[in-house]
């Protein structure tokens, strides 16, 4: 019997993803380890290595295939001494499993490669068909237990049921199951092409998923006025980062507070640390300090550090550090878990390992999933100040502009001092002005007075 | 030499102790348990149940009271208070006699006697030591006395002598306005005495939504009932024959002379003299303190029931005592429990049930409500039976649909109120209680039409 190789579940709430491409053709000898496919999921590429070793015998799901669902048999590999004929019986097993909604993503799903520049126009359409198919867990085909209101709430919130685990009696999904997977933001949304798909009764759906596209449709304005353009298709990435950030921008009810902090005796402090820790290889960035400044002044102001539910507030007891990294496919934002924590070297370290592996697109999912804070520092390309988007379900970001030399007034004459603006961006709805202004307050102190930090 | 060692000891046989020493039995733990007075405890002994028989013989000098109504005549239609406090006792005792045999039927040690913590894993009865590697404390509660209002057991009664009164009382003053002291005073006043209520807060029935507390005053007031509410007892005078109470309301000062004062103003854990301070088990005002699993801080030590606090109800106890039982147990699919689903009814007449939120309190947590009425007056089987007074009401979250809470207060609404209960339990929302269909004629459509009416679909009024 030829072997299935299934999708792999790249994490715990995984449900579907990208089959980005494959590594080996049909007809290939695989051996145990070999990279046989690049599977994409939300924000990372994940190689699949083989398990056992043969021929690549068929390949059921081609590259390039969105919405495969997570246990889907995407090829099959025939062991040593086995033919082709194997295939013959074995190639129509994994629709003959499912009888309901036979084929999961059959290899008709030809929707163009993600992040390849198409020179037809893609066809965003396409997935339509499928979205049936893609919303039931194919593995155990069993019925999935869960409470209406737990079922309404998912639909609300545009969760898959299939991807989170049950709390309640028999491991029924419940109430309580669906707040804490919003709360920690996992139970993977439903895929932005099977929004889009129901673009007319879908409103009342899942009214915040939707809408990237408000207003109207920029490619007929372009056709229209005969501006000649090209499509690049939307990676998965892209996707989560226009659902995700639409939704906050529609329904966490945000607010602004500016800060200047001088910069100097950081940069003194940092020339020192650097200077002594150079042997051993140690060099700090202005930015490892900053992030360590406001994982420190969450500590001091934990009512920062909280997100929003609607039965509670979560206070986090930990702070994980959310850092925007700017990649070649997008935005992605690498966690620094226990910040607060860590020591300055041990966060310097740990930066530079997301941030070299985030622009790889190597990041684990939980690497990047989860963290109670972020910061997003433009100051490097020279921005001043600059509000950013909450990135859900925490409440609050802070955005960090460039350090300069400005005048300032000290004690009545003017002086040149480098000055820093952060502005931080909060859900009011968890944060009030005032609590907002504490944290900055905690902050500002940190960033001029760094010996704090190296408490 | 009797068999001192067992997988489980459960100190108290209340509807929390027996019930978790049965299903201790069941899932094949060697279990006793340790009863100083009566198995069953307060609740079938001196709480739930004699009162229940109580109210049903006022439900009936009501009813007969009534006659005029339904086409009957009687005439010299009287009562005994002795014989009718004697069935209550005799309800009681068989009751009682049945725990004793549930116990025997599982093989359930039962101890008679008072027992004491010696540490953890030992409870010491008279001169004996008895070992188990989990005890259970389930000693139950007992009327709270505030200070200048002591009990003396003549005038001044607990719901205990209030329970078995030796004469009709002329007229009574029930101080605190919960389901105890509504209780008393709706069985009083309904037999025909005098009977005032104090209440300290500014509504009766203060943990019911307020719609039904305004209802249930309305309705007891008709009844002849006076009622003060934001008033204390500032002070008790007794003599020989009567109570006269200094009642201080809205800033006045008033008195009330009442031949017997019922203290109904809380209850507080039987905490002391059960050997606590012997493990590292901890209290908070008069409750032991307990994790969701009802475990307290020493390892091996439990505690269920009115002991570790409100709400003070026998099935909330009896079910602590199944959850606490099957985590020790190791049982898998074992849940802590839901404060919000657990049912609370008041026997008075008319009735009054809950479950859930009210809907003050669903808006201060932050919900949208959509909330839905329906009156006694618009249900047949009300108009038939002769109680068109009652309503049912029910709070939905606007978004998601939760059913958040139902109240009631009309006929049979204790019997109703588990329809709402499985309904919460199983996290329904209107849309499944719409589709449920609901027997006519019967009160319980008035269920259905409240959750029609929430949403503007009722179709009887």
């Amino acid at each position: 019997m030829p072997i299935e190789i299934l999708m792999p579940a790249l994490s715990p709430t995984m449900t579907e993803g990208t089959l980005a491409r494959w590594m080996k053709a049909e007809g290939d000898q695989v051996s145990a380890g070999d990279v046989v496919a690049e599977i994409e999921t939300d924000k990372a590429t994940m190689e699949v290595e083989a398990v056992d070793e043969g021929t690549l015998g068929k390949i059921l799901v081609e590259g390039g295939t969105e919405n495969v669902a997570v246990n889907t048999p995407i090829a099959l590999l025939l062991a040593e001494g086995e033919d082709a004929s194997a295939l013959e019986g074995a190639a129509s097993k994994p629709a003959g499993k499912d009888k309901s909604e036979a084929e999961p993503a059959t290899p008709e799903a030809d929707a163009a490669p993600a992040n390849a520049t198409a020179e037809k126009p893609a066809k965003p359409e396409k997935p339509k068909s499928e979205k049936p198919k893609s919303e039931k867990p194919k593995s155990d085909g069993g019925r999935l237990f869960a409470s209406p209101l737990a079922r309404r709430m998912a639909e609300q919130e545009g969760l898959e049921l299939s991807a989170l685990s049950g709390s309640g009696p028999g491991g029924r999904i419940v109430k309580a199951d669906i707040e804490r997977a919003l709360a920690e933001g996992t139970g993977k949304a439903k895929p932005a092409a099977a929004e889009a798909a129901a673009p007319a009764k879908g409103a009342a759906a899942a009214p915040a998923a939707r809408a990237p596209a408000a207003g109207p449709d920029a490619k007929a304005v372009a056709e229209g006025a005969g501006i000649p353009f090209t499509e690049v298709a939307n990676s998965s990435i892209r996707k989560v980062i226009a659902r995700r950030l639409t939704e906050s921008k529609q329904t966490v009810p945000h607010f602004y507070l500016t800060v200047d902090c001088a910069l100097d005796r950081l940069l003194d402090v940092r020339k020192q640390l650097n200077t002594r820790g150079e042997a051993a290889g140690v060099k700090l960035s202005v930015n490892d300090l900053i992030i360590k400044a406001a994982a420190v002044a969450l500590r001091q102001v934990p009512g920062a550090n909280a997100a929003w539910t609607d039965s509670a507030i979560l206070m986090f007891q930990r702070v994980d550090m959310s850092v925007a990294v700017a990649t070649d496919n997008g935005l992605i934002t690498p966690i620094i878990k226990d910040a607060a924590n860590k020591g300055l070297s041990a966060i310097s370290a740990e930066m530079k390992d997301l941030a070299a592996r985030a622009r790889d697109g190597k990041l684990k999912p939980e690497e990047f999933q989860g963290g109670t804070f972020t910061i997003s520092n433009l100051g490097m390309f020279g921005i001043k100040e600059f509000g950013a988007i909450i990135n859900p379900p925490q409440a609050c970001i802070l955005a960090v502009g460039a350090g300069e030399q400005r005048p300032v007034v000290v004690d009545g004459a003017v002086a040149v001092k480098t000055m820093m603006s952060a502005t931080l961006s909060v859900d009011h709805r968890v944060v009030d002005g005032a609590l907002g202004a504490q944290y900055l307050q905690a902050f500002k102190a940190l960033v001029e007075d760094p010996l704090g930090l190296l408490l | 030499m009797a068999d001192t060692a067992f997988d489980l000891i459960v100190l108290g046989a209340g509807p929390g102790g027996y019930v978790a020493a049965i299903r201790a039995a069941q899932l094949g733990m060697k279990t006793a348990v340790i009863e100083r007075e009566h198995l069953g405890g307060i609740c079938l002994n001196w709480g739930c149940i004699p009162t229940k028989a109580l109210l049903r013989c006022s439900e009936i000098n009501h009813l007969l009271h009534s006659l005029d109504q339904y086409g009957f005549a009687a005439k010299d239609v009287s009562f005994d208070i002795g014989k009718i406090v004697k069935r209550s006792r005799k309800v009681a005792s068989q009751l009682s006699g049945g725990v004793k045999h549930l116990l025997k039927k599982n093989k359930v040690t039962v101890v008679d006697g008072h027992g004491k913590l010696d540490g953890a894993g030992k409870v010491v009865v008279d001169t004996t030591t008895y070992t188990a590697k989990h005890v259970i404390i389930a000693t139950g509660a007992r009327a709270r006395v505030l200070p200048g209002l002591e009990p003396d057991g003549k005038q001044v009664w607990t719901y205990k002598e209030a329970m078995v009164p030796e004469a009709m009382p002329q007229s009574l003053l029930v101080v605190g306005s919960g389901a105890i002291g509504i209780e008393f005073a709706s069985f009083y006043r309904a037999m025909g005495a005098e009977v005032t209520v104090v209440e300290v807060l500014d509504r009766i029935l203060p943990v019911e939504d307020a719609e039904i507390s305004a209802f249930a005053h309305k309705a007891f007031a008709k009844q002849g009932m006076k009622i003060i509410t934001g008033g204390k007892v500032a002070k008790l005078e007794k003599s020989a024959k009567d109570v006269t109470a200094t009642i201080e309301a809205g800033g006045k000062s008033t008195t009330v002379t009442v031949e017997k004062v019922i203290l109904a103003v809380g209850i507080d854990g039987n905490v002391e003299n059960i050997g606590l301070e012997t493990t590292k088990a901890k209290t908070d005002r008069g409750h032991i303190v307990v994790d969701k699993w009802l475990q307290t801080d020493e390892p091996g030590v439990y505690a269920i029931g009115d002991v570790v606090g409100p709400p003070w109800l026998a099935h909330k106890a009896s079910h602590e005592g199944v959850i606490c039982v099957e985590k020790i147990a190791g049982l898998k699919d074992v849940h802590p429990l839901d404060t919000s689903r657990i049912p609370g009814c008041t026997y008075c007449t008319p009735q009054i049930a809950s479950v859930g939120m009210t809907e003050a309190k669903a808006k201060e947590t932050g919900h949208e409500v959509k909330v839905g009425r329906f009156p006694y007056i618009g249900n047949g089987k009300a108009i038939a039976l002769g109680e068109p007074d009652g309503m049912i009401k029910t709070v939905f979250d606007a978004k998601t649909g939760e059913l958040l809470g139902a109240h009631m207060v009309g006929a049979e609404v204790t019997e109703l109120i588990q329809g709402y209960t499985v309904a919460k339990t199983l996290e329904t929302t209107e849309a499944e209680l719409m589709h449920t269909v609901f027997p006519h004629p019967t009160l319980s459509e008035m269920m259905h039409e409240s959750v029609l009416d929430a949403y503007g679909r009722a179709i009887h009024f």
